[in-house]
């Protein structure tokens, strides 16, 4: 009974938690709300990739209104992994919000923050599991007006202007996304994926439907932050709360990619996207210089938050790179990194979330002497690292594996070949970190330092445990991403 | 191409363009949200206008002489679809402006101006001060 009605709990859970959160004037009581929902939906994604794993592929019919007509959720393996990283990072980083929220975010505001925290939540997941590309954008835009809140309870002032511009070019790139959708819409009469999927062969040739490919696909880049298209991500991952900063960073990018394979592969088909438009050949060089520059400014960054959102751009590079080659294997290296990045920066961002919590800042300087200090948050930080770069037994290295396996079976071994190259433009930057960490002189702040309360390692080691794990063990992911690899390039979702 | 024919879209195209010009051009923070406002609201005449059908009348069905509804034939209606989505981006686009407005009144309070250059001079003394950028 409760197993048929999965898809709407997934979607309704947080979504009554982040208004129950708001009700509640005290702030413990509105956390154990909100993990209560991020517990349930994190159930709910369990339960519907077991089921999707076991080759069913799930239609669910919003409050019994029937597909075209009424709104229709579906799962398959692409967003049941995609469910599952998003519920799953919520959960750990809403336990880790706990202390580190009460200690960056004004007291008053707990209550809302929780409220805004779940919206967030609540919108990544809609985005992920709704199969009617008109509710993709309601969803784009609830999880996007929670993220510009939270981003700007920040503690440090900056963090009010780098929200007020992440707020204006989100929303310019959520309505190039409905202008996109309401193109499709005047060409199809339909706003059902699977439809649209089904009556675009036949109109293939359209001025229109061109349009609103070009639209979609430059209101989405915004939204993942493909270089040049980036501007609004750094600031904002540095200046938002820490635990904030862990769960945009590892989810919200995320979704934002998985709407673009959706439109890309399932709704315009592979042979529209990269045969005909060629696409690839578009991506490919964007993705490379994504790659290779936000790497570079990553390594001159001082304030390690910053440091390491450049090098989430980066990172971002790796995916669409593995989604230009439209293969088999590069999409699986896609879909995998989409799923190793998200463990590898919450991680990291949670790593750095305990610095802040124990030092207050974390500039290179303060970080200065910290591996003798805080032992256990320096060594998650650098297992998160060692991820980052691709070492072999971390998932970074899985991923890289394949995104090099593709580009070689492309015939592309100079891309290959720069894949490896900027790794060590990896090694450089987080070598900086360890350096100062393990061998710079503590400052006087620094000195007085103790490790950072359990509450906080827990959550930050159960991501490090998760890129080892399943770095050693890559069954289950490789699996599935396979599964949702083939299910994009076998058009119908 | 008769000139009424494309004439809300032409509108649609100069109301979108005129509100990214403010968003870019302008450096007051109201002036921008008021410029992405614009931007926001040229989609909604965009998606409304998609719905018209000329000679067609709201979308109730009409009896015909049995009093059975919906029975009347040849009766032309229009598309209903895209101004219940409006609906709902209307929603949205309040909820936006509230925020950045919201926003601007709070950067308004720590910073003590809203203009976008003034705001950046202080944010670079800020960088300079943590030594971001040395």
């Amino acid at each position: 009974m409760i197993a048929a009605h999965l898809p709407a709990i997934q979607i309704v859970a947080p979504l009554l938690a982040a208004a129950l959160c708001v009700l509640v004037p005290w702030k413990r009581v509105s956390w154990g709300i909100a993990m209560a929902g991020a517990v349930t939906a994190f159930a709910a994604a369990v339960g519907l990739l077991s089921r999707v794993l076991g080759g069913e592929d799930i239609r669910y019919a919003l409050g019994g209104w029937a597909a075209p007509w009424g709104i229709e959720y579906r799962v398959d393996a692409v967003n049941g992994l995609v469910l599952l990283i998003v519920a799953g990072i919520g959960v750990v980083v809403t336990l880790f919000a706990l202390t580190s929220v009460e200690r960056e975010v004004d007291e008053r505001r707990i209550p809302l923050f929780y409220g805004a925290w779940m919206l967030c939540l609540c919108g990544l997941l809609g985005i992920a599991i709704t199969g009617d590309a008109f509710n993709i954008f309601v969803f784009l835009e609830i999880s996007s007006l929670g993220t510009y809140a939270l981003i700007a309870m920040g503690s440090d002032r900056r963090a009010l202007v780098s929200a007020f511009r992440y707020l204006i070019m989100g929303s310019i790139g959520a309505s190039f996304i409905v202008i996109g959708i309401g193109l499709l819409y005047v060409e199809t009469g339909t706003l059902n994926l699977a439809d649209l999927a089904e009556r675009l062969p036949a109109l293939y040739g359209e001025r229109t439907v061109l349009v609103a490919f070009a639209f979609l696909t430059v209101g989405t880049s915004l939204k993942l932050a493909l270089f040049p298209l980036h501007v609004w991500l750094p600031d904002a991952y540095a200046f938002a709360p820490s635990a904030v900063t862990g769960l945009i960073a590892a989810t919200s990018t995320k979704v934002a990619v998985y709407v673009l394979l959706r439109f890309f592969f399932t709704v315009f088909g592979v042979t529209y996207s990269f045969d005909e438009l060629s696409l690839g050949m578009w991506l490919l060089p964007l993705a490379l210089v994504a790659i290779f520059t936000m790497s570079l400014v990553a390594i001159f960054q001082r304030n390690i938050k910053r440091m390491l959102a450049y090098s989430s751009v980066a990172q971002i590079g790796y995916i669409i790179l593995g989604i230009s080659f439209a293969s088999v294997t590069g999409l699986t290296a896609a879909t995998l990194h989409l799923f190793n990045h998200a463990l590898m920066k919450g991680a990291l961002f949670l790593a750095l979330g305990c610095v802040m919590y124990r030092v207050g800042s974390v500039h290179i300087d303060a970080l200065r002497g910290l591996g003798r200090r805080m032992p256990w948050t320096m060594a998650a930080f650098t297992a998160g690292g060692l991820s980052l770069i691709g070492v072999p037994l971390t998932v970074g290295f899985v991923s890289k594996w394949y995104l090099v396996l593709g580009a070689l079976e492309q015939g592309m071994w100079p891309v290959a070949a720069l894949v490896l190259v900027t790794s060590t433009l990896a090694v450089v930057y987080i070598w900086r970190v360890v350096e100062a960490v393990y061998f710079g002189e503590p400052s006087a702040r620094a000195d007085s330092v103790s490790e950072a309360p359990l509450r906080l390692l827990v959550p930050t080691w159960a991501l490090i445990v998760a890129n080892l794990y399943f770095g050693i063990d890559a069954s289950l992911t490789t699996n599935v991403a396979g599964q949702a690899a083939r299910a994009l390039l076998g058009g119908a979702p | 191409m008769e000139f009424p024919g494309l004439f809300n879209y032409w509108v649609v195209i100069f109301l979108m363009m005129v509100g990214f010009y403010a968003l870019i051009s302008r450096g007051n923070l109201v002036k921008k949200v008021v410029g992405l406002n614009l931007f926001q609201t040229s989609v909604i005449i965009f998606y409304v206008s998609t719905g018209k059908i000329v000679g067609g009348t709201a979308p109730i069905l009409i009896e015909d002489d049995h009093g059975v509804a919906g029975g009347a034939a040849e009766v032309l209606y229009s598309n209903p679809l895209p101004h219940v989505l409006m609906l709902t981006a209307i929603v949205v686009g309040v909820a936006t402006m509230a925020m950045a407005l919201a926003l601007v009144v709070r950067i308004k309070e720590t910073y003590g101006t809203i203009e976008d250059d003034e705001i950046q001079e202080q944010v670079l003394a800020d960088e300079l001060q943590e030594g971001a950028r040395p």
